[in-house]
């Protein structure tokens, strides 16, 4: 089976481009060259150059001992949180700014949800010396106060979501809106693997150097390049999609990925997609979505801003709906606790994001032998205030 | 194939269309609005069907569709609310939605109750060209129903071709580039994109939408175009007046 996308964008019946003709012409333009200008050799070079001098590649995969020995299996850390700006997302943002430029735009959106996405877009404008808006959920704002004085420090102007629920699919509705309003000038850079064809694949190829790099590193440290599994967490799906990327066709690889049950997946505040959406359409693409009957899109719940999204790539629907990989949800508590436990294991403090991939070991037990690598995709340092309030720290 | 909005495209005259929100101000309103633009000579009616995510719509229609949701509005009811409007309304009545609440209903099913009703047309932003080729062509036929697709200023002349081609009744054409009830008023670079519309000879009229809201920018995109709709000028209209008072609104378009 072919877990990529076609031509058109499909990953079995999941992607596509469902688009209003006002985006068509800027779509478009992206499909037709976004292959031949992120391969050409120039591109390349400056692409790796970036990942390698700004962002710090390659990140470190990191055998924690001391984990392995709590959960009785190998761990191996990939530490995307080491990036610059601390998460996996400026993968991609790198990518794209270098995209945006050869395709001669001047003005950049996005959207977030923790602000991690946003952040990295602030820092690659800046870095080009480009006009940057980011939209970002009211309540967002409120909840990841640092990463909004960071997008501001960097130069960014962060427009509040107002309408719907006031989280990520409010801000990526706002930013397609932008889009419509300045076709010309503008790029839009989608920080998840969601969105009309060409985004899923082309954000999935930017962040495929996550599993680039555990391949040349796992050899180092085990002599094998393939792990037994590899584990990350899903909102959008686009540290999952990186972290996949070059095991997909490799069958001896497990593939798991953890979403967000928010206060449970049956409470009503939840965001485990896979286990309670249906096919449908969500900001240009078909994919599992939460959703009413009557196809209103539901409004998730989850503890971590990054996960609060009611659908998933459509990238990570084939591979749910296909068996390729399997899902389970963490609730807030689990991903706190695991959060808490790499924390005084390890001495690494997580995104609350990246703790619901930790709390895999609540939901699924590993062989003594088995090699499983985790996509520790982000860093703790904006979630103080909520681990500060959940923990009582203060 | 024989249908209201065909046999209204060929009176000699500028039609007015006028788009508002099922559900909104009040769930139960749908009809009588629907009864009242008829009486106020309006040509031709998009019933909007409320979404909970209208990318391509402004502040205006994003309010009165959570609002028409929040009032309890589903596909079902609209439905229901319309099974008898043939019985007193003669225009056309074309949907207006975004595709996913008409995937989750069923799209064979959604046309069939369209056509049961007396639907004359749908008209589904991001339900894109090759996509309804592919699938849904043949579906919407087989139900009477007349599948509008839109144009906007960056649409190339070839793919207007395209979309000229896999229509049937009228283009909709966006005025500028922008979501819905955003610019004001229409300037150079609309005149040029009208004349520019109107000497490629398309088979299919056209009717002007987006920024359409009094007498001036009405005459404006009908110099050349078969029509204008008017949308969140309405429901601005609704919100401020309430329901009784179409008249007003109509009076002031021509």
């Amino acid at each position: 089976m072919n877990y990529n996308a076609d031509e058109k964008g499909y990953y079995g019946e999941f992607g596509g481009a469902f688009i209003p003709e006002m985006l068509y012409p800027n779509v478009e333009e992206l499909r037709q060259n976004y292959l031949k200008l992120m391969y050409e050799d120039s591109f390349q070079k400056e692409f790796n150059q970036l990942l390698k001098d700004y962002v710090g590649r390659p990140s470190p995969l990191y055998f924690a001992k001391r984990l392995s020995e709590k959960h009785g299996c190998k761990i191996y850390l990939k530490r995307e949180d080491l990036n610059h700006t601390g998460a996996h997302k400026i993968n991609n943002t790198i990518g794209q700014i270098l995209m945006a430029q050869k395709l001669g735009k001047t003005r950049i959106i996005a959207e977030t949800g923790a602000g991690q996405h946003g952040v990295a877009t602030a820092t690659v404008c800046a870095l080009m010396g480009m006009e940057c808006i980011v939209y970002m959920g009211e309540i967002d704002i409120a909840r990841q106060a640092p990463n909004v004085a960071r997008m501001k420090m960097l130069g960014a102007e962060v427009r509040p979501a107002k309408s719907g629920s006031r989280t990520l699919k409010d801000a990526t509705n706002e930013a397609i809106r932008d889009w419509i309003n300045n076709p010309i000038d503008t790029h839009y850079i989608i920080g998840s693997a969601i969105g009309p064809h060409p985004y899923p694949d082309m954000v999935t190829r930017f962040q495929s150097i996550i599993s680039e790099e555990i391949k040349w590193q796992l050899k180092e440290h085990e002599g094998r390049e393939n792990p037994d599994y590899v584990v990350a967490c899903i909102g959008g799906g686009s540290n999952a999609a990186g972290t996949y990327y070059h095991f997909l066709d490799q069958p001896e690889v497990g593939i798991i990925a953890v979403e967000a049950a928010g206060k449970g997946v049956n409470s009503g505040e939840s965001a485990a997609t896979s286990a309670l959406g249906k096919v449908g359409i969500i900001h240009g693409c078909k994919t599992m979505l939460m959703q009413t009957t009557d196809g209103q899109i539901t409004e998730p719940y989850s503890i971590s801003a990054g996960l609060d999204y009611p659908g998933v790539g459509p990238m990570h629907s084939h591979l749910f709906k296909s068996g390729r990989a399997e899902f389970y949800s963490a609730t807030d508590d689990e991903a706190m606790a695991a959060g808490l436990e790499l924390s005084q294991l390890e001495g690494i403090i997580p995104a609350i994001e990246t703790g619901h991939a930790f709390a895999i070991f609540e939901h699924k037990k590993f062989k003594k032998d088995d090699v499983v690598v985790i996509s520790l995709s982000g860093r703790g340092d904006k979630d103080l205030n909520t681990y500060i309030d959940y923990f009582k720290l203060a | 194939m024989s249908n209201r909005i065909t046999t209204k495209l060929q009176e000699d005259k500028k039609l007015l269309s006028i788009y508002f929100t099922a559900g909104y101000p009040a769930l139960n309103d749908t009809v009588q609005i629907i009864q009242d633009l008829e009486k106020n000579g309006v040509d031709m009616i998009e019933i909007g069907l409320p979404f909970s995510d209208p990318l391509a719509d402004g502040p205006t229609i994003q309010e009165s569709s959570t609002a028409a949701l929040k009032n309890g509005m589903t596909t079902e009811i609209i439905f229901n609310q319309l099974k008898d409007i043939r019985k007193t309304v003669s225009i056309p009545l074309i949907i207006m939605g975004y595709f996913n609440p008409m995937l989750q209903y069923g799209v064979e099913a959604f046309c069939k109750k369209c056509q049961e009703i007396g639907i004359d047309g749908l008209i589904m932003p991001d339900l894109p060209l090759d996509v309804y080729k592919e699938d849904y062509e043949a579906t919407f036929k087989k139900y009477g129903l007349i599948n509008i697709f839109l144009i906007t200023p960056q649409t190339s002349d070839a793919r207007i071709r395209q979309i000229d081609d896999a229509s049937n009744g009228f283009i909709y054409m966006v005025s500028s580039a922008s979501v819905t009830g955003s610019k004001s008023g229409f300037g150079q670079e609309q005149e040029n994109y009208f004349e520019r519309i109107a000497s490629m000879n398309l088979k299919n009229p056209q009717i002007v939408g987006f920024g359409i809201k009094d007498e001036e920018t009405f005459k404006q995109a009908t110099k050349t175009a078969k029509g204008a709709i008017i949308g969140s000028a309405f429901i601005k209209h609704l919100t401020a007046n309430g329901t009784d008072k179409t008249a007003e609104f109509t009076k002031l378009i021509r």
